[in-house]
This record gives structure tokens, sequence and C-alpha cells, in this order.
């Protein structure tokens, strides 16, 4: 990447967000395609595959979804509130995107937080713990984010048959791959000792204990609500 | 499309974005100093850790040793991508030749 480009200028903050995410872009595909095979084995049409991944734009809550995909017999209210649920934890990421996003009009805002999803907050939020991080830049991980996912899923849909068990190919553990070299980028320090353990020890047990994705939002709030009370019981220290 | 199918998907869509409105919206009233920010601050790190510690613990010894040499790889290359692929390949191979 260039140097000498200003990277304040929103263009290039852009292009340096599109580019950034394309580990990530690769990644998402491969779910992507997994999530589109399935799809066309519950008997969605490709146009009800490109309007949930368009519109809904949430892979976890789809692939719940799927789980429940029955044509003729939908249980829809069932898989709305399913949704809702795996997706809570959206609220907390749009909640911590709002001191970059404060500038910008409210009616601006809210169009930007359409895109929210894991894998672009998690960079967006890694390059605002460096200091970095603009509104162009989470703009352009959104496009990268949303193509690679609206595409992949089509492609995956289209592709059928083609790929019989995509789990012996490794792909499912992209994301697990992908989440954990992400976790390890975000080091600060021995700060994150006690927050990250709390919520990985919280998030194993509420995963054993309560069904569906509760852990994700458990976990992280316990794990964060702890790095807080190390925090500030440090800079009590510090202050005496 | 049917229309069973149009109207579940369309519910998802309002649902998922009520949530990331709401969130954008309820941060207004949140203050920014002291332990609320703190709390805030580490969220990310949090919710990654949260997302990432039960698929390791409840996968197989292919997943352990792929989480292995994902962590390796990245502390060693900084590179996401090599650590994603890395990961994919371990757990493969592991899976297919070690039959783990």
């Amino acid at each position: 990447m260039s140097t000498t480009a200003l990277p304040s200028r929103p263009w290039p903050q852009f292009m340096l967000g599109m580019r950034a995410f394309v580990p990530l872009a690769i990644s998402i595909a491969a779910y992507g395609i997994v999530w589109g095979v399935l799809a066309g084995q519950r008997g969605m049409s490709v146009l009800e595959v490109a309007l949930m991944s368009g519109a809904v734009f949430a892979g976890a809550s789809q692939f719940v979804a799927l789980d429940m995909w029955e044509p003729g017999n939908l249980p829809i209210l069932s898989i709305v509130v399913t949704t809702a649920i795996v997706n809570l934890r959206f609220l907390l990421m749009s909640g911590t995107l709002y001191p970059l996003l404060a500038p910008l009009p409210r009616s601006r805002s809210l169009l930007v937080v359409a895109g929210v999803s894991d894998e672009q907050w998690a960079l967006t939020m890694g390059e605002m713990r460096e200091g970095r991080g603009s509104i162009a830049f989470l703009l352009g991980t959104t496009l990268a984010c949303w193509l690679s996912w609206f595409i992949s899923t089509i492609g995956g849909r289209l592709a059928g048959s083609l790929i019989d068990d995509p789990t012996k190919y490794g792909f499912d553990f992209a994301f697990t791959a992908t989440f954990l070299a992400l976790l390890l980028g975000m080091w600060k320090g021995r700060i994150d000792i006690v927050p990250w353990a709390v919520a990985a020890l919280s998030a194993i047990a509420a995963a054993r204990l309560i069904e569906g994705n509760w852990y994700i939002i458990i976990g992280g709030l316990a794990g964060s609500f702890a790095g807080a009370v190390v925090e500030t019981m440090k800079e009590r220290r510090d202050v005496a | 499309m049917s229309l069973e199918a149009f109207l579940t998907i369309i519910g998802m869509a309002a649902v998922t974005y009520a949530i990331r409105a709401s969130g954008l919206l309820l941060a207004n009233r949140l203050p920014t100093t002291g332990f609320a920010a703190a709390w805030m601050r580490h969220i990310p790190g949090a919710v990654l850790a949260a997302l990432v510690a039960p698929a390791i613990a409840t996968g197989g010894v292919a997943e352990t040793i792929a989480a292995a040499v994902v962590a390796l790889a990245f502390l060693v290359t900084r590179n996401l991508f090599v650590a994603m692929v890395g990961g994919v390949l371990a757990v493969y191979l592991a899976r297919t030749f070690i039959g783990l």
C-alpha cells in the first residue's frame, strides 16, 4: 500500500478497507459456498438465497434459519424470533461503532450500521484500537463483506451438488481460524488476560448450558465487564 | 418465490436491522468515560474470545491441532490469510490422513 497517499482522505481509506478485508472475504466466501450448497438442499431458490443474503446479511442466523427451512410449511415466527436471538450481538457491535459514527447525521449513521457484521466490525474495531479507522474504511470493509457473502452464497447455491460434504475439506474451520487470528491481533498486553479468560470460560459454560448462540453475548458481556473491573482497579491503584 | 418465503426473509431482515439500529441509538445514551467506557473498550476482544473458545473446546483433536497452527502461523507471519489457510489445511490434513 502507498504511504504517500493521505490516509485521511475518504477514497484511499475506502480502498484500504476493501483491501484489508481480502483475507476475511476469502474466509467468508468459503462459508458462503457451504451455506449456498446447504440452502439448495433445503429447497431454497436462487432468488430466495439472493434476497436473504442481501437483505438479512448475517451468516450465523442464516445457518440457523436453514435448519428450520421447510418449504410449504415455513415456521415464520420461529425463524424470525430465532434470528433476533442469534443476531442480538449486533446490539453490542453497533454500539461500539458509535464513537466512529458520531460526527455523521443520524439518518446517515443509521444507514451505515445496516452493514454491521462480525468480520467487518472486528476489523474496523482493530483499526480503532490502533488509533486509526474511519467511516470510509468501515464502508470499504462493509462493501467487501457484503459482496463476498452475496456472491459466494449464490455461487454455492448454483454449484449445488458439486460439493457433497464441505466439512471434509476443512472449510468449516475457516471462521474459527480467522476469529482466532483476529483475537491474537488485538492483544494489547497483560490487561487482556483476565477479560479474554473470563469471556472464553463463560462462553464455553454458556454454550454447554444454554441452547442457541447466547454464549457469544454472555461471554462478550462477562469478559468485557471483567476487563472493566480490572482496568478500574488498576487505575485506582495507580492514582493511590 | 412463495409468499411465506418472502415474508420470512423480510421478517428476518427487519428484525436484524432493528437490532443493528438499536445498538447505535442506545449507544447515544451511554456514558463515554469511566467504567462503562472501559467496558465498551473490552467488548471486541471479549466477543471474539467468546466466539472462538467454544468452537475450539468442543472440537476434536484435529481442531485443537489446527488452532495451534493458526496461533503459530499468525504470531510468526502476522498475516491473517496465512493463519486462516494454515488452519484450514491443518484441519483437513489431520482429518484426512490422521483420521482425528
